[in-house]
C-alpha cells in the first residue's frame, strides 16, 4: 500500500480508537452515518437504487460517500485513499458495491486490502430460497460464516527444490475462537437454531483439529445452541441434496469459499446473494457480484445483492423494522414478473424495479 | 470425453496451484484434441449446482477433488450409487465410495449399484467394453423399471431380487442377440 497511506490510517487508528466509547450503545432514534463505496461498473447505480429505497423507508441513516479508487503512492504502490479509511474507521459500517482492482503493476486486490485494512474477519453470508426465482432448491435457509484473516490464504508458499512447492495453512487459537464465537452470537442474534463447524480434521489433525476445539469451546459456553460439527465432504454432499438439513455453518477460510459459493449457486448464484464482514472495529457489508462492465449505465442492474446486503446492515445496526419492511416489498416485488430486471428473466429496468420497491415501502407506512 | 476443466485457486495459492495449473496447462498443449479449459473452485462449484451440463472432465488437486467428487455424487443421488476408480503407477483398484452399513448387514438390504459401476468401470478399463455395456445398461434399466429398487432409493426390493433381475436382464439381452446371429 502507499506509505503514506498506512502511516496516516495508523495514525487516525490510534487517534480514534482511544476517543470512541466502548460498548456505547446506539440508540435507533440517532441518525448514524454509514460509509458508501459505490464501486465501479453498475455499482453507482445500484448504490443509488439503494439510497432511494432507504429514503423511501425513512431510515435514519446519513450516507458518506467515499472512493476507493487506488491512489499511487510515493514507492508506486497503489493503495485505498486515506480519506476513504478514515470514514470507516470513524463510521464503523460501511456498505460497498463491486470493486474492480485494475491490471498493471503496483495493483493489489483491492477486495483483500479492505478486508485487511479493517480487520475483516467474519464473512457472513445468508443464503435464502427467493420466491418468484426459482431454482433447483427450494426452502434453503442457511448462512455460512467464513473465517476470513487465515488458513489456507495466509500467503504462504516457497518452492522447495525445482517442481516442489508447499503451502502452508495457518490457523491460529486466536482467529479460530473469534470465528466460533462471533456464529455463536450471530446465530442467537438471528434467531438461528444450530451451529454446524465444517472441517476435515481427520485429514488435517492439527489445523482443523485446532479450528474444530475452539468450536467446541465456543459451543460450551452457548449451550442454548445446538452444535455439531461435520466433514466439509460430507456438508457438500447432504447440502446439494437437503439442504435444509442445515442452519447456520462455520468454517475456516477456504472451506467458507467454496461453501458459500454452492450456497449462492443454490439460491440463484451471486447476483441475489447479501455478504456482511464483521471487523475488529465495525463492520462492512456488500454485494459479491462482479461489476457488470456490459450492462453498467444502462439501467439494466439488478440491486437486490447491494439492498439485501444494507438489510443485514440494518439488522446489525439494530434498526429491525426498517429491515424487514424494505426487504419484504424487495421480495414482494420480486415475486412479481413484470418487475424483474434481466438476470432473473424479466424485462424490468433497474429504476423500475427500484420504483416499485419504494412504492410498496410507502403504501405500507 | 470432450473437454478437462482445470480447478484451481491459482489466483490465492499463486505458487502451489500455480504448479499444478502449468502443468495442466502443458498437457492440454500437447493433447490438443481435447479442449481445456481453466476455472476457479468456487466459480465451478457456483455453476456446478446450478447447471452440471456446462461441465465434462474436470481435473483437480487433492482436498478439492475431495469436495467436488462428493458434491457431484450428491447431485446423482449419493455415494450408495457412485462408482470410483483409482489409478495406480502399476495398476487401478475400483471401489465403492459408501460405507459399511452395519445396521443393514447381512439382511439382503443392501444395494450393489455402486460396487456393480465401478466393477464396469474397471471392465472398460480392461478393454472388455461389450461386457461393461452389456452390465451397465442392464443395471440402469432395472433401477429404470422400478419395482426391483432397494430401500435406499425408496423401494421393497431385496439385493437378491435386485441382482437375479440384473441377471435376467443380461440373459435377455444376450438371447436376443443370439437368436438375431
Amino acid at each position: 500500500f502507499a506509505a503514506d497511506g498506512k502511516m496516516a490510517s495508523r495514525v487516525l487508528k490510534s487517534l480514534l480508537s482511544s476517543s470512541r466509547a466502548v460498548g456505547v450503545r446506539q440508540y435507533s432514534a440517532d441518525v448514524r452515518t454509514v460509509t458508501l463505496i459505490p464501486g465501479d461498473g453498475i455499482g453507482p447505480e445500484i448504490s443509488k437504487s439503494v439510497q432511494q429505497i432507504f429514503a423511501a423507508a425513512k431510515v435514519p441513516i446519513k450516507w458518506e460517500e467515499v472512493d476507493v479508487t487506488p491512489v499511487k503512492g510515493p514507492d508506486g504502490i497503489f493503495g485505498i485513499p486515506p480519506a476513504a479509511i478514515a470514514s470507516v474507521n470513524k463510521n464503523q459500517i460501511g456498505l460497498k458495491g463491486p470493486l474492480m482492482t485494475p491490471i498493471g503493476k503496483g495493483h493489489r486486490s483491492l477486495n483483500l486490502a479492505i478486508r485487511k485494512e479493517f480487520s475483516l474477519y467474519a464473512n457472513v453470508r445468508p443464503c435464502r430460497s427467493i420466491e418468484g426465482y426459482e431454482t433447483l432448491y427450494k426452502d434453503v435457509d442457511v448462512v455460512t460464516i467464513r473465517e476470513n484473516t487465515e488458513g489456507e490464504y495466509s500467503g504462504i508458499e516457497h518452492e522447495i527444490v525445482d517442481g516442489v512447492v508447499q503451502s502452508i495453512k495457518l490457523i491460529t487459537e486466536q482467529a479460530s475462537r473469534r470465528v466460533a464465537e462471533f456464529a455463536f452470537k450471530y446465530a442467537r442474534d438471528n434467531g438461528r437454531h444450530k451451529v454446524t463447524a465444517v472441517h476435515k480434521a481427520n485429514i488435517m489433525r492439527m489445523s482443523d483439529g485446532l479450528f474444530l476445539r475452539m468450536c467446541r469451546e465456543a459451543a460450551e459456553q452457548n449451550p442454548d445452541i445446538k452444535f455439531e460439527e461435520k466433514y466439509l465432504d460430507t456438508v457438500c454432499l447432504n447440502m446439494v441434496q437437503d439442504p435444509s438439513q442445515y442452519d447456520v455453518l462455520v468454517m475456516p477460510n477456504l472451506y467458507g469459499d467454496i461453501l458459500s459459493d454452492l450456497c449462492a449457486g443454490l439460491v440463484g448464484g451471486l447476483g441475489l446473494t447479501p455478504s456482511g464482514n464483521q471487523g475488529q472495529g465495525g463492520a462492512v457489508f456488500e454485494s459479491v457480484h462482479g461489476t457488470a462492465p456490459d450492462i453498467a449505465g444502462q439501467d439494466k442492474a439488478n440491486p437486490t445483492a447491494l439492498l439485501l446486503s444494507a438489510v443485514m446492515m440494518l439488522r446489525y445496526m439494530n434498526l429491525p423494522d426498517h429491515a424487514t419492511k424494505i426487504e419484504n416489498a424487495c421480495f414482494d416485488t420480486i415475486k412479481q414478473e413484470q418487475f424483474r430486471t434481466g438476470d432473473l428473466g424479466g424485462k424490468a429496468k433497474c429504476s423500475e424495479f427500484t420504483a416499485e420497491i419504494c412504492k410498496k415501502i410507502q403504501s405500507e407506512s | 470425453r470432450k473437454k478437462v476443466t482445470a480447478v484451481h485457486k491459482a489466483n490465492i495459492m499463486r505458487m502451489s496451484d500455480g504448479l499444478f495449473l502449468r502443468m495442466c496447462r502443458e498437457a492440454a498443449e500437447t493433447n490438443s484434441d481435447i479442449k481445456f479449459e481453466e476455472q476457479y473452485l468456487d466459480t465451478v462449484v457456483l455453476n456446478m449446482v446450478q447447471d452440471p451440463s456446462k461441465y465434462d472432465v474436470l481435473v483437480m488437486p487433492n482436498l478439492y477433488g475431495d469436495i467436488l467428487s462428493d458434491l457431484c455424487a450428491g447431485l446423482v443421488g449419493g455415494l450408495g450409487l457412485t462408482p470410483s476408480g483409482n489409478q495406480g503407477e502399476a495398476g487401478a483398484v475400483f471401489e465403492s465410495v459408501h460405507g459399511t452399513a452395519p445396521d443393514i448387514a447381512g439382511q439382503d438390504r443392501a444395494n450393489p449399484t455402486a460396487l456393480l459401476l465401478s466393477a464396469v468401470m474397471m471392465l472398460r478399463y480392461m478393454g472388455l467394453y461389450d461386457h461393461a455395456t452389456l452390465i451397465e445398461y442392464s443395471c440402469f434399466e432395472t433401477i429404470k423399471a422400478g419395482e426391483f429398487r432397494t430401500g435406499d432409493l425408496g423401494g421393497n426390493a431385496k439385493c437378491s431380487e435386485f441382482t437375479a433381475e440384473i441377471c435376467r436382464n443380461i440373459e435377455e439381452l444376450l438371447s436376443t442377440e443370439s437368436n438375431i446371429s
